[in-house]
């Protein structure tokens, strides 16, 4: 069937901010399903409220709203758009929720919007426990004992029933988000109880515990015509218990027989069938116990997600593309197979000829008091994925792409220690993110394969690939990289050993190794993701690196330039740099230069083989992007986009013989090191906080006297605001410097004064040697001290004055010139007290590009991409700094809920995974958005918890009078209260925990407090406070850390912000 | 540590990798097979006899091997080329490592090969004539030459070679995973006559399944012997070599369409069935081999994935008047699937048994069924 004529307009939901479980692979099937509709001339309207994604680019839809993903928001959107059809499969389980409540508020009824791609009763049946399980039932596939409870005593019963381990998972919630397993009635209360109160519809599968057993994955398309195929297969190296988005994964799957694959084939399309999938791609999961073969599945998501993402990546096959085109009503045999340059049609299943391997990036390091055992509820931030000819060499491609300082499958403990043997044992049973590196560690102990597998009951056939890898390099021991040969070495690159982890075992330079490699003329050969096996000849330049015979990349003569991506996203460094290095490719191939994409996070728009001329799907190291460089011999190389990943490679690129474009290497260098900083800073009379840099506690305290306290602390070699502190006296300091670091003369600790009460400032700009052009000035809304990460912001700025911003910019403008910025900058500053002060400057793209960018309409990362191949500014007649009439806030999104126990209180470390914006006519409205669509929005009334610190009393009473005007009552402890009632405002009084119950957090958990307003001190004071804001999370109660967030907030409560909707396109019509 | 080997192509090129099997020497035509699954029941299908088979996902052997799998009690396969052999065997269900298999079989084959650049160069070329051979400092233009003394598979009447030579009578049904056992057939309805010319036992399961008695008769039993026996349906099977070679299978099918009888034709039956209804058959360049390959069904449009394996097809021209096109691929556009106008007989160029492969097309097991019912 050819598509739809009578639809004309489409609506698609976004998935929202970046949290744990639904990542940036929903821009990359959002906004391949926006390219895909547009192309066959439907006018797509697009909801989003993640500012970072390419999805939400104006030129990708037709109407972009940048809006809030909650029903009555959208219903707004609908009543002015008026689309034909909603498109719910796309935006992860955000979208299919919003679509649920549309459909449950009988919004789509009332404005005639069909939904396509799921229907209603098909979303139910897959995602109502009790509805899937009948189904399943009914075609006579097995599941696991199981049964709902909606309340405890329910469970109780039922979980008499199934014994322990049990396993409990809340309905409808995304990354399989408050589940867990119990192994005693204690956590099992708990796990229910969490789980009912995170369930929307208060609801839990309370199941038998299948822990151990093998899982896989099924990536199934379904067309109109009933026509289904199975994208790829996935096997999970980490058996059933662990989330599948936190398991090592390998497609396709490696231990079924044929028999046993086609009787999962079969049952994932009788799935399909069952649930009434009509049309696009879903996701089965089967567990299958080793001992027997007895097949059960699990669960299906009648959507894309972020398996077929990765399925997508894996095979060459786009399954939200082409789930988009079944949805309008084509079938799979009339649209072709792009990969094969639409030789053939997409009614087949991919046939793969490598392996691939997805390992999970986890963020445990800034949730230090988090439970970090993986469980059945997701942890994981981001992911790399490999792709190599065998599993040993996709194995360790991917652990050197993850970045977390393992060049392969390093050694990860002291095997002589006494205790090792229990340590690795205890490691290989509960999982933690390390696991795979104590199998190998298990190996070298000399454990048998038969004992990894009885503690781990990971499948012997991976262990066995792992138990290699650990003989062949036990085979080096004592050998001179002088004296290997050409097959011994060819024999370690094909097994995936990095030319690091060589260098570790021959004990010798990485760069000597390199010089052997090549000197007996061993290289890798790229070859190419073709989806069919080499069967069909592919024009498609999706490459991978492998140690094989024949190089298939066919290099062009064009003039090219190669992007270095971002690697997995991680705190701190997330889909913002995807965004930037998919503009640069976007930009640059517009202008006729051939781009070359390197990067190898499978969640990314950037890795998508549409986006660039070609793509290497690998680790973003030394030895593999030189490798490429080699092959390539790019014009220029663009390592400004990709965030501190390939910044960090420049300098050895350019000694290399590799030419960097845009910001040099050295000025790079010099915006880094401190201390030619400072020298720049005073030859441009700028002023920056006081610091120091100690190599001792005792230095630490004689930089703390000369400068004075407060102080922000930490080492130097992190990045992202690791281990940064804030501290206010003496005993913290020296608590900081035995405790919280290992300083050395090699990784001294920084020092800096902390301006208190600081207004803090963020900018971007793009320079072109020449000209220097503002592109933002974002005027944060927390002070500094909260990373700029975690903080909101406001584009234009809402308090700082015209003067103050001038002085800004022109501190800005100088530093870009003097550091000869080609390209884009990004400067911190902060305003205390009529004084400016630089924090911190980068010369390259910023998280906040793509905020600036929506904010001004102007894509920025694009015209400075520009700029570094040499067209100036003025050229690209962007000479002015773009002062929108409306306002845009920025505000962080916190994976807190996923790390129960972890306190959730902003500070100098960076802990959010995504961020949302929110557009209105006054910076009151556009806060209001953002919190709307950061889940955090206030109440518009009820009780208000008040308790300031000390250095904030001053706005106290202030603050209270505003609450008391809003219609809040309030309530404080005693200090807090004596002070409103001072100023003649009503206010209960309530113990603090230390004085006794009924105290504060007995009124949270009764539900007696509709809002918290909290800032605190110091490190002990936040410590006294803790509880707190963790039940607030628990019951969930807005809570704000800084006076500045609250007033903020107040003022968004009186704005108009509920009314309004507006697309970014008819923003820029109206001009800026 | 592993003897070397290498495999000659008779254009010359070479490709070196470690032996896996016996020691010895290959001859046949290299073909690639694109199924990620089911390398033992390509080993021992019948249809691959005189080949040599390269398959094209890298890790083989992760399963081990068992009895169950077999599609035939040997391999036929004249060599195995992988690019990397398990480590160990891991599944619930295996007998015996993929070596040990190899080994007990006599057969030869090389791992660590770049199968995908030979995949790419049998694809540009053709399936081509091969030599694989075992040991150290092998004279490679002499490989070249053997290879190239390889008859090739053209003209070839392998049928006749590989077909049963006892008459016998066949009544397993499928295999069941979850039981680990044989199923019972439930009915005994229909009495049919099977011509093997390379069957593999999938095909003869799943026709007992659905109620077959069946009596396995030799490749060149002259077709009134099979009316004698008064069966209800005559099955053709696969098999090997070139169908235009058949001579004897040709005549005593169109025998058998005469008497109107209920048949049904799978890949080699399939080919031969045409050429008894007056179509030409073809060398195709490379073939199809593998467990992906959509098939339409042109009357309901409806789209299978099918499992295949053939070197030679029915030609689109002269297909003459009997024939009425069914089925067709989707990669290729090339005929799949005939019916005899007027007849009760039909051909599949694919493979509904599947094993190794998706079940899809099962259903024309149960259209054989339903004719034998008219």
């Amino acid at each position: 069937m050819p598509k739809r004529q009578d639809l004309k307009d489409i609506l698609i939901i976004g998935a929202g901010p970046i949290v744990i479980g639904q990542g940036c692979e929903f821009d990359y099937s959002g906004a391949q399903a926006c390219s895909a509709l547009r192309e066959e001339g439907y006018r797509v309207i697009l909801v989003n409220s993640n500012p970072a994604t390419i999805m939400t680019d104006p030129q990708m839809a037709d109407a972009t709203y940048i809006e809030p993903i909650e029903w009555r928001t959208v219903e707004r959107i609908i009543a002015v758009e008026k689309p034909d059809a909603l498109l719910p499969t796309m935006g992860g389980q955000t979208a299919l929720n919003c679509a649920l409540d549309l459909e449950r508020h009988g919004i789509l009824k009332k404005y005639n919007v069909e939904m396509i791609g799921a229907k209603k009763t098909a979303i139910d049946k897959a995602e109502d426990r009790d509805l899937f399980r009948a189904a399943m039932l009914k075609i006579g596939l097995d599941m696991p004992k199981a049964a709902v409870a909606h309340n405890l005593e329910d469970a109780h019963r039922i979980q008499e029933e199934v014994g322990f381990p049990t396993i409990i998972r809340p309905s409808f919630t995304m990354g399989g988000s408050g589940g867990g397993i119990a192994y005693n009635k204690q956590e099992f209360v708990e796990i229910c109880e969490r789980g009912l109160d995170l369930s929307p519809t208060n609801e839990l599968l309370i199941e038998e515990s299948i822990l151990g057993w093998k899982e896989f994955e099924m990536e199934v398309v379904r067309d109109s015509k009933d026509n289904c195929i199975i994208i790829c297969s996935i096997e999970n190296f980490d058996p059933m218990g662990i989330h599948t988005g936190d398991s090592i994964t390998i497609a396709p799957a490696q231990t079924l027989t044929d028999k046993e694959y086609q009787v999962m084939r079969n049952a994932s399309l009788a799935v399909l069938r069952e649930i009434g999938v009509d049309t696009g791609g879903s996701n089965v999961q089967f567990a299958v116990n080793p001992k027997d073969g007895r097949l059960n599945i699990i669960e299906m998501n009648p959507r894309v997600s972020r398996s077929s993402a990765l399925a997508s990546k894996a095979t060459g096959f786009p399954i939200a593309k082409i789930a988009a085109k079944l949805a309008v009503g084509y079938t799979l045999d009339e649209l072709g197979n792009d990969i094969t340059g639409g030789k053939t049609p997409a009614s087949f299943e991919p046939s793969i000829d490598y392996v691939v391997t997805k390992i999970p990036r986890f963020a445990f390091e800034k949730f230090t008091s988090a439970d970090a055992r993986l469980t059945t509820q997701m942890k994981s931030v981001g992911e790399v994925m490999a792709i190599a000819s065998t599993f040993q060499e996709s194995l360790q491609k991917a652990l050197r792409s993850l970045e977390t300082d393992k060049s392969g499958l390093d050694p990860i403990m002291d095997l002589s220690a006494a205790d090792a043997r229990n340590k690795i044992r205890s490691e290989c049973i509960g999982a933690h993110a390390q696991r795979i590196f104590y199998l190998a560690d298990a190996f070298r102990l000399g454990m048998s394969l038969k004992e990894v597998f009885d503690l781990s009951k990971i499948d012997p056939w991976f262990l066995a690939q792992i138990k290699d890898i650990v003989t062949t390099e036990k085979q080096t021991n004592g050998t001179h990289v002088s004296d290997v040969d050409a097959e011994q070495m060819f024999d370690l690159k094909r097994k995936g050993f990095s030319d690091a982890r060589l260098a570790h075992l021959f004990c010798c330079s990485e760069s000597s190794v390199r010089e052997r490699r090549k000197a007996l003329g061993i290289k890798p050969v790229f070859k190419r993701v073709d989806s069919c096996a080499g069967e069909f000849d592919t024009q498609t330049a999706y490459l991978y690196s492998t140690y094989q015979q024949q190089c298939e990349s066919k290099p062009t003569n064009r003039k090219k330039i190669m992007i270095l991506g971002g690697g997995p996203n991680r705190i701190g460094q997330g889909i913002e740099f995807d965004y930037c290095c998919v503009h640069a490719s976007l930009a640059l191939r517009a202008d006729g230069f051939e781009t070359i994409m390197v990067n190898c996070n499978p969640e990314t728009v950037s890795t998508d083989y549409d986006i660039s001329d070609r793509l290497y799907f690998e680790p973003l190291t030394l030895e593999d992007v030189l490798a490429v460089i080699e092959i390539e011999n790019p014009h220029g190389i663009i390592v400004h986009y990709g965030g501190q990943t390939p910044l960090k490679l420049a300098t050895a690129l350019e000694k290399a013989g590799a030419n960097i474009i845009g910001t040099s290497p050295d000025a790079i260098d010099l915006a880094e090191d401190r201390a030619r900083f400072s020298k720049m800073l005073q030859d441009l009379d700028l002023q920056q906080p006081l610091n120091g840099t100690a190599n001792s506690p005792e230095q630490a305290r004689a930089i703390a006297d000369a400068i004075g306290f407060p102080l922000v602390v930490r080492p130097s070699y992190v990045l992202g605001g690791r281990a940064m502190e804030i501290v206010y006296d003496k005993d913290s300091l020296d608590h900081y410097m035995h405790t919280a670091v290992q300083v050395s003369n090699d990784s001294p600790v920084l020092l800096d004064s902390f301006l208190d009460h600081a207004i803090e400032v963020d900018i971007d700009v793009i320079c072109d040697g020449k000209d220097v052009v503002i592109g933002g000035i974002m005027q944060h809304i927390e002070p500094a001290g909260i990373h700029s990460g975690d903080s909101a912001c406001s584009l234009p700025p809402y308090s700082l004055s015209t003067d103050v911003l001038d002085k800004m910019r022109a501190q800005v403008i100088a530093m870009a010139k003097r550091l000869n910025v080609i390209g884009l900058m990004n400067a911190q500053l902060a305003y205390q007290d009529n004084e400016i002060y630089v924090i911190e400057v980068n010369p390259r793209a910023s998280r906040t590009v793509p905020f600036v960018s929506k904010a001004i309409g102007v894509p920025i990362a694009n015209i400075a991409a520009r700029v570094m191949l040499g067209s100036s500014l003025k050229q690209q007649g962007f000479l002015n700094e773009i002062t929108p009439q409306h306002f845009s806030v920025k505000e962080a999104v916190f994976p807190f809920n996923k790390f129960l126990g972890v306190d959730p209180i902003l500070g100098p470390e960076m802990r959010s995974t995504g961020e949302v914006m929110g557009i209105g006519d006054n910076f009151a409205s556009a806060f209001d958005k953002a919190q709307l669509a950061a889940g955090g929005r206030a109440p518009e009334n009820g009780r208000v918890f008040v308790s300031l610190r000390k250095l904030d009393r001053n706005d106290l009473v202030d603050l209270g009078k505003r609450l008391d005007k809003q219609g809040f009552s309030l309530v404080a402890t005693r200090s807090n209260k004596e002070a409103l009632t001072a100023a003649g405002l009503e206010c209960e009084m309530v113990n603090k925990v230390s004085e006794g119950s009924p105290h504060i957090i007995d009124m949270i958990k009764n539900d007696n407090i509709d809002l918290i307003i909290n800032s605190t001190e110091d490190m002990q004071g936040a410590e006294d406070s803790a509880e707190i804001r963790r039940q607030a999370l628990v019951h969930k109660v807005v809570c704000t850390t800084t006076v500045a967030a609250a007033f903020a907030m107040l003022d968004g409560l009186k704005s108009d912000s509920k009314i309004k909707v507006r697309s970014l396109q008819s923003i820029t019509s109206k001009g800026a | 540590m592993l003897q070397n080997a290498l495999l000659a192509l008779e254009d010359g090129q070479i490709f070196k990798g470690k032996s896996i099997g016996i020691n010895g020497q290959a001859k046949g035509e290299v073909v690639f097979n694109t199924s990620m699954t089911g390398y033992q029941e390509i080993l021992t299908d019948p249809s691959y006899t005189q080949q040599i088979v390269v398959l094209t996902y890298p890790h083989i052997g992760n399963t081990g091997t068992n009895s169950v799998d077999e599609e035939s009690g040997k391999i036929y396969a004249s060599g195995l080329i992988i690019r990397d052999l398990a480590l160990i065997s891991s599944n619930w269900r295996s007998q015996m490592s993929l070596s040990d298999y190899l080994l007990a079989h006599n057969i030869i084959a090389i791992s660590e090969i770049d199968t995908r650049a030979l995949t790419r160069h049998l694809r540009e070329y053709g399936a081509l004539k091969g030599y694989i051979v075992t040991g150290d400092n092998t004279n490679e233009a002499m490989a070249v030459k053997k290879a190239q003394s390889f008859a090739g598979l053209k003209n070839m009447d392998l049928a006749k070679v590989v077909s049963t030579t006892e008459q016998y009578q066949f009544n397993q049904a499928p295999h069941s995973l979850a039981t680990n056992k044989y199923t019972n057939p439930t009915t005994k309805k229909f009495k049919v006559v099977v011509y093997d010319y390379g069957v593999k036992k999938n095909i003869l399961r799943m026709l007992v399944e659905r109620g077959c008695v069946l009596t396995v008769v030799n490749a060149q039993k002259p077709a009134a012997e099979v009316l004698a026996m008064n069966p209800d349906g005559v099955f053709l099977s696969n098999g090997p070599g070139d169908p235009k070679s058949c001579n004897y299978a040709i005549d005593n099918i169109k025998t058998l369409l005469e008497k109107n009888l209920p048949i049904f034709g799978i890949c080699l039956g399939h080919q031969l069935l045409s050429l008894a209804s007056g179509a030409k058959t073809k060398k195709m360049k490379f073939g199809h081999h593998g467990a992906n390959h959509p098939v339409q069904d042109l009357q309901t449009k409806q789209v299978m994935i099918t499992s295949q394996n053939h070197g030679f097809a029915v030609a689109e021209e002269n297909l003459g008047k009997h024939l009425k096109i069914t089925h067709r691929s989707l990669f290729d556009n090339s005929i799949q699937g005939v019916s005899v106008i007027a007849k009760k007989a039909f051909g599949f160029q694919g493979h509904p048994e599947a094993s190794p492969g998706p079940h899809d097309m099962s259903a024309l097991f149960d259209t054989f069924i339903t004719e034998m019912k008219k």
